[in-house]
């Protein structure tokens, strides 16, 4: 728990923030804005850049309180890769200027951002990837392809990942890039989901040209830049302070209590196992943000996305066998080009087809037993024989 | 009888048969592309099916023009369809089937199921669990039935059925006893369903002419638990051919240099798969095998069995096939769709279990 003089300190902070800004009278995104500038968007942040340098467990009490006071959010859904993984990494690794540039219409939701990661021959091996930059004047031409891009058809900027020295092992070679979304050569495909939408795209790059002041991290240094992206990505999907029965437990709780046809006395130990594991992880979460610096989250953060994914995955499944008959029906199969990740509005089919994601996106649950095996607990890796080769004589 | 848990020689062919109009006929890229058309059942697929290879008269005796055989080749067919996604309503119109023959003077309904004439459907909720029929809302005129009654009229509605949108004839259970309906003088509307391949329908009975088949619901609750066995092997099947998916991927597509399929963290959950599909053929084999008192256990334990088996074989083809598998132009998503719909058709695994807990006498409390 933050020293309650700290959390006092902040609550009327946010008290004479809303006097002055009256939320039922204030364009929202002007109020965002201001919020931004006020260091009360996220308080962890430094000051100047929407914080305070405050311990990230205070961040609910002031969306508890702007949320009461009704004023508008960002719309954090929407803008959720932005949030989670890019503004951290320009946080890190941006100079002064990218980080004026960037993080505010980041965070106020004016700009969506998508991750340029993954391609067709590099998903849990992304140090394989393919992706060339080449230097030409104060630019760099980007080609390749990649792919599972969620979001990239809503998107202004993208974080890339890219090779810029084919000659050095893998890992040695990367260079990490803001790319403009609506620069010329960049082409981005619908790519359909099982749940029937089309939330994430393959993104073709045929000699797009970035500038260099572009670029985050130093030229040959993109993977650990990588590695502060993806750590964030899994404590953005799996950390976090949430009020307890929040998210799938609190569908199903929701269900079980007000529904007593739905409660079927085999499936009883089954949930409650599932709630005491939900609430296991929520209040890991919860530790875990209270431990975190800002960007600089360890290997506990896959654990924690782990657990997350899951979770998720066993009460989606409990979900549809508690409803049984409800359970064989879905709301939508049709091609549409989604905003957001609606895991509450949509129905419990689509809950249990999307969760099937979660075991995939922002690192594979396997990778992420492998990183804790190796990580945190020094076991021995995999015998590898791609770690000392140059990335251009790789077997592929 | 261990001997009836394998397969015979003749179970072989039928497998064979039913296998080459599959692959020829239903891949699973025409599987897809048909699940968003007018017409979610494959009528010519069904046709080929049942009267080209006979599995719309399996059961019926070979004097009323069917097969004369029993509901293990019926299983065999069952896992061939599973292993295909197959649009076509094999398992509504085996169920319709093994409930006609325990009714006396069916022969005529029989003889046209047989013949390809007539498909039929019982009208229940999939999710019915058998010995749970009763739960229907149809009502009847008039009301108490009398032997012979050729001009009831029904009333009501039954929603989630399996397999009745492509059928001509549906057995509607209503107040205690079953009827004869056509399905042209009802409405049908088909439900989004979650498997795409098996689309349900909601039935709306207003005033519609029934011809009474029978009194009271043991027939039926007797179907029900022939046609849960048969799925089994359904499940199975289904079970059978996201492994060999899955197999085939993990050896070809490399990760760190390395088949991904060479992790232990895959390898292994691969082969206690394989141990557990081992097992539910065993297990399915047995449920359409065993008789009298065995008959209710080896079904609950089949259900129970399989449906797990299926919904993890397809649970695991999409977690190892990694972005591609979660993607609608890889065929892992139809499987998964169907193997969790059917863990939830006939009540789901845990009702199963709960029902054999009595059946074996181990009592909750
Ligand atoms: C819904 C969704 C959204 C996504 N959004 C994005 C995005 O916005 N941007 C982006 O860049 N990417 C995104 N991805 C891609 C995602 O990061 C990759 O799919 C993931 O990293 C896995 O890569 P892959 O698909 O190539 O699978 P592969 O790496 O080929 O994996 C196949 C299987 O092998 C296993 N495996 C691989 N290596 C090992 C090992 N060493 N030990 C044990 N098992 C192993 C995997 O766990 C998996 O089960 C998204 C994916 C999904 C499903």
């Amino acid at each position: 728990m933050p020293p309650l003089t700290t959390q006092h300190d902040l609550e009327n902070q946010i008290h004479d923030f809303l006097a002055a800004h009256d939320p039922s009278a204030t364009d929202p995104l002007d109020f965002l804005r201001a919020r931004f500038d006020a260091g009360l968007a996220w308080l962890h942040y430094p000051p100047g850049l929407g914080g305070q340098s405050l311990p990230r467990g205070l961040q609910p009490v002031a969306e508890q309180a702007f949320a009461a006071a009704g004023a508008p959010d960002n719309n954090p859904r929407r803008i959720g890769i932005g949030l989670g993984m890019a503004a951290p990494t320009i946080l890190a690794f941006g100079t002064d200027e990218q980080k004026e540039r960037w993080l505010r219409p980041l965070w106020c939701g004016e700009e969506v951002w998508c991750q340029l990661f993954s391609e067709p021959g590099a998903g849990s091996d992304l140090a394989a990837l393919a992706t060339r930059a080449v230097r030409d004047g104060d630019d760099w031409v980007v080609t390749g392809q990649k792919v599972w891009t969620s979001m990239a058809h809503e998107a202004r900027w993208a974080i890339l990942v890219t090779r810029t020295d084919p000659d050095v092992p893998k890992h040695q070679g990367m260079t990490y890039f803001v790319l403009d979304m609506t620069a010329p050569g960049v082409e981005v495909r619908p790519l359909r989901q099982i749940t029937g939408e089309a939330e994430f795209n393959e993104v073709f790059l045929t000699g797009v040209r970035v500038p260099d002041a572009h670029r985050l991290g130093a030229v040959g240094d993109g993977w650990r830049v990588a590695q502060t992206t993806l750590m964030n990505e899994r404590v953005a999907i799996g950390g976090g302070a949430a009020p307890r029965e929040a998210g799938m437990i609190g569908i199903l709780a929701e269900a079980w209590r007000t529904r007593p046809e739905v409660r079927e006395p085999a499936l009883h130990d089954r949930l409650m196992t599932l709630w005491v594991a939900a609430e296991a992880a929520r209040l890991t979460g919860l530790r875990l943000s209270a431990q975190l610096a800002a960007g600089q989250p360890g290997p506990e953060g896959s654990a924690a996305k782990y657990a997350f994914a899951t979770l998720n995955q066993q009460l989606s499944g409990l979900e549809l066998e508690l409803l049984g008959e409800e359970g064989l029906r879905y709301d939508d199969w049709t091609m549409r080009r989604p905003d957001t990740v609606d895991f509450v509005g949509r129905s419990p089919g689509y809950r249990y087809l999307r969760a099937k994601g979660n075991s995939i996106e922002g690192g594979t649950s396997e990778i992420l037993l492998n990183i804790i095996a190796e990580r945190v607990l020094g076991l021995p890796g995999e015998i590898r024989a791609d770690k000392d080769v140059a990335w251009k004589d790789l077997p592929r | 009888m261990s001997e009836e848990l394998l397969y015979s020689e003749p179970e072989d062919e039928l497998r064979a048969a039913v296998a080459d109009l599959l692959g020829a006929r239903a891949p699973w890229t025409e599987v897809l592309a048909r699940t968003e058309t007018a017409e979610p059942y494959d009528a010519d697929l069904w046709k080929a099916l049942g009267t080209g290879i006979g599995a719309a008269g399996l059961l019926v005796p070979e004097e009323l023009g069917g097969a004369g055989a029993s509901l293990r080749e019926a299983a065999v067919v069952a896992e061939e369809l599973g292993k295909a996604v197959a649009p076509v309503p094999f398992l509504g119109s085996l169920g319709a089937t093994a409930l006609l023959l325990a009714l006396p003077g069916c022969d005529a309904w029989l003889r046209r199921i047989a013949s390809g004439e007539q498909t039929a459907a019982v009208a229940i909720p999939f999710s019915t669990l058998p010995g749970n029929g009763r739960r229907n809302t149809v009502s009847v005129t008039p009301w108490p039935p009398k032997e012979g009654i050729t001009d009831a009229r029904l009333t009501g509605r039954v929603t989630g059925v399996a397999d009745a949108l492509p059928a001509d004839l549906l057995i509607v259970p209503a107040d205690g006893s079953l009827y004869a309906v056509q399905a042209a003088d009802v409405t049908r509307t088909a439900v989004t369903s979650l498997d795409m391949t098996r689309v349900l329908c909601d039935i709306e009975l207003d005033d519609a002419p029934g011809e009474l088949l029978a009194i009271g619901y043991s027939a039926l609750d007797d179907a029900l638990t022939a046609t849960a066995a048969v799925l089994a092997s359904e499940q199975l099947g289904l079970a059978e051919r996201c492994l060999a998916m899955t197999v085939e991927y993990v050896k070809t597509r490399h990760q760190f240099g390395r088949a991904v399929g060479s992790y232990q963290g895959l390898k292994h959950r691969l082969a206690q798969l394989w141990v557990q599909i081992a097992q539910a053929r065993a297990v399915a084999r047995h449920a359409v095998s065993a008789t009298g008192d065995e008959r209710a256990i080896a079904v609950a334990v089949a259900q129970a069995h399989c449906s797990t088996v299926a919904v993890l074989a397809a649970e695991e083809c999409v977690q190892m096939h990694g972005g591609i598998g979660f993607t609608w132009e890889h065929p892992a998503h139809l499987y998964l769709k169907r193997a969790k719909s059917t863990s939830l058709a006939f009540g789901t695994a845990a009702r199963h279990r709960a029902r054999l807990a009595e059946l074996v006498a181990l009592p909750p409390s």
